[in-house]
């Protein structure tokens, strides 16, 4: 069993590039800044949690990603997820969707319910959450390049099922800076996509004040190759580009800052994803009460999902991606997150199976009734390696926000592709390091099996006739539909456009008239045009 | 040594976003020497073939993570064939299950790289296949 050699004193350097000592004390925490940034949970500048009593009064939400095939498939999954005890949705959209394309597009072909649930118009989400109590139950939409146009439904279907739209809670991942960076799911080009983030964050403040229009992700553009310390700065300048643009039209930050969210990724190092959180958030609430002047506690709390990552299970024995998870669930839980996820198993693979997404929920539930980590905010705070490591993340991540800024900033960069150069070459020399051994991979590069069994997992079957189920469905709804309404809504979606005006009230009525994802997309790229990746690498 | 330097189509099928691994590939081709054409997301088979023709490429590769491969090489065969390509080394890599790597074979693909390959197994097969 040949285990990585590993010289007792050798120099040791976490992922973002901070030398961890073998040994700390107080005097370490001093010269690295003190404990002036460490405070109360529930005080600014919260680095110890956003809320006083955090998991006290109410436990992480439980989230899993789901969704494929037809809605009506999804919402199965949904029911059976729900039953097992979790607490929120995550919806996986299938990749046409994801992109604007309805289902009849050709190039739709073989892709429609393959990665997550095929969405065309208004009755596929009446459809998909059907029965679900959204009061009860928060949704949370993995969509971008789409993202307007999927939340307008959602806040049309919510109505039409006689929730207050004022006090509908939910989130929109809408985040399509790092598309640009990894992920992929862009349509438009950067500056109008900016804006139409811009446009759901200003209609939300207004007519849905509760709902989250923004999850700000750091978790694809670490799957991309960035450090946990990169993971959070780039993530923190994007979001800023996203108040930037809220704030040039007028809103005044304590009315949006609170409403915005964020998606962080975990895995590697226990201790460097602690302090990497931890920072996080004292960085966060200072940047929003200095440089935005926000004064609700709200604007500067860091709410965020923080979910193991897929970047950090192996296909070679995936039984071990189970006890992975499980550390993974761990930190998210001692890093105070609002709420968890965890890649399942078999996910390096394929759509899990309710069997593995049940094992997911159960690991997170462990942690919950069986090992106390809801019993005490932020235990690890105090440890002179936890705050040390904490101070030096947060000045790591205040470094790498500089350079960003010096280079032209955020929008620049993702425009011209530098950072996606930056961050797949990042990805390179850790693939080498891994194949090489340095970067120890159990089960990759050291204490691999004799040999790899044959069906270590069991495949998600992909349903071949619901691609046809879905286009019939379209076309019905298109035959049955009122076409003078939606071809009004639509006229107006692409004058609003045009005009620069806030897409969202037309975006409104066209889902309301079951005007297709597809059709309102176009639209949209008649104003817009589409982008144009920068073939950088 | 006169030798002429192995050029690679290496293309994103499909709708999926997913170009890391393309990417990381995409890299170790260039260090191994060879020229690489990275084609970016969402390519059609029609753009794969056009390409692959116009740039006289020796390797024609491709990576898919988002399980729409079968499909996806079902349409491109015809066309490459079509368009005199069948001399050509035609890879793949990826999310590939165990049960897909025959169907890719019966399509002509000679390398067949799921995820968790070596980027050196992956060059030296292409060293080794192009003549």
């Amino acid at each position: 069993m040949n285990a990585p050699q590993k010289p007792a004193m050798k120099k040791v350097i976490n992922e973002s590039g901070i030398e961890v000592k073998p040994l700390y004390t107080a005097a370490d925490v001093e010269a690295s800044g003190g404990m002036e940034m460490v405070g109360d949970p529930g005080a600014y500048p919260f680095t110890r949690g956003i809320h006083r009593e955090m998991y006290r009064k109410q436990p992480w939400t439980m989230r899993q990603y789901a969704g494929f095939g037809n809605p009506a498939d999804t919402n199965q999954r949904f029911n059976y997820l729900i039953a097992n005890g979790q607490t929120g949705l995550n919806v996986a959209f299938d990749l046409p969707t994801q992109i604007g394309l309805d289902s009849d597009d050709p190039l739709a072909e073989g892709e429609i319910g393959r990665v997550g649930m095929s969405i065309d118009t208004l009755r596929d989400f009446e459809i998909a959450f059907d029965g679900i109590d959204l009061k009860k139950i928060t949704v949370s939409l993995t969509i971008n390049g789409a993202a307007a146009i999927l939340i307008a439904m959602y806040l049309a279907m919510a109505e039409k099922r006689g929730y207050d739209v004022k006090e509908l809670r939910g989130t929109a991942q809408n985040d399509i800076l790092k598309e640009f960076i990894g992920r992929g799911t862009w349509i438009f080009p950067v500056e109008p996509s900016i804006r139409l983030v811009g446009d759901t964050i200003e209609y939300c403040a207004k007519e849905a004040p509760k709902y989250t229009p923004v999850s700000v992700c750091g978790y694809h553009i670490r799957e991309s190759g960035a450090t946990p310390a990169q993971e959070i700065a780039y993530a923190f300048c994007i979001a800023k580009a996203y108040a930037d643009d809220a704030i040039r039209r007028g809103l005044p930050v304590d009315e949006f800052a609170g409403r915005l969210s964020y998606n962080f990724n975990i895995f590697g190092n226990i201790f460097e994803q602690v302090c990497k959180f931890r920072a996080g958030r004292g960085l966060w609430a200072k940047i929003m009460k200095e440089q935005y002047g926000a004064e609700k506690p709200g604007s500067m709390w860091l709410r965020m999902i923080a979910a193991g990552g897929g970047g950090g299970l192996t296909f070679e024995q995936p039984e071990v991606n189970i006890v992975r998870g499980a550390y993974y669930a761990l930190i998210s839980a001692l890093s105070g997150t609002q709420t968890m996820a965890l890649c399942s198993y078999d996910e390096a693979y394929t759509i899990p199976t309710e069997y593995s997404a049940r094992l997911s929920l159960r690991t997170m539930q462990l942690l919950i009734e069986e090992m106390g980590l809801t019993e005490t905010v932020d235990p690890l705070a105090g440890s002179f390696y936890v705050e040390t490591m904490t101070n030096e993340m947060r000045k790591k991540m205040e470094e790498i926000m500089d350079e960003v800024d010096a280079q032209g900033g955020i929008v620049k960069m993702v425009a011209e592709g530098t950072i996606q150069a930056k961050v797949s070459a990042q990805a390179y020399g850790m693939q080498r390091k891994i194949e090489s051994g340095e970067f120890p991979k159990v089960g990759v590069n050291c204490y691999k099996n004799e040999q790899e069994e044959d069906h270590p997992v069991e495949f998600h079957p992909y349903n071949e006739d619901d691609a046809r189920v879905q286009i019939e469905s379209l076309q019905r709804i298109r035959a049955e539909r009122d076409n003078a309404a939606v071809a009004a809504a639509l006229t107006r979606l692409r004058k609003d456009a045009a005009a620069g005006t806030n897409v969202m009230p037309a975006l409104v009525e066209a889902v309301k008239a079951y005007a297709s994802v597809g059709e309102m997309t176009k639209e949209l790229v008649s104003v817009f045009g589409r982008y144009q990746e920068p073939i950088r690498f | 040594m006169n030798e002429r330097r192995i050029k690679v189509l290496l293309g994103k099928p499909g709708l999926d976003g997913h170009d890391q691994g393309a990417k990381v590939v995409a890299r170790a081709m260039m260090d191994a020497g060879f020229e690489v054409i990275y084609t970016g997301l969402r390519q059609t088979p029609e753009q794969i073939a056009r390409i692959a023709l116009e740039e006289d490429v020796d390797v024609i590769s491709l990576s898919s993570m988002a399980g729409s491969h079968i499909p996806f090489c079902r349409k491109l065969k015809p066309l490459l064939e079509a368009n005199g390509l069948t001399d050509k080394l035609w890879v793949i890599g990826g999310n590939l299950p165990a049960q897909d790597h025959d169907a890719l074979r019966e399509l002509g693909f000679k390398g067949i790289f799921p995820s968790g390959s070596k980027l050196d197994a992956i060059t030296e097969f292409i060293r080794k296949e192009v003549k």
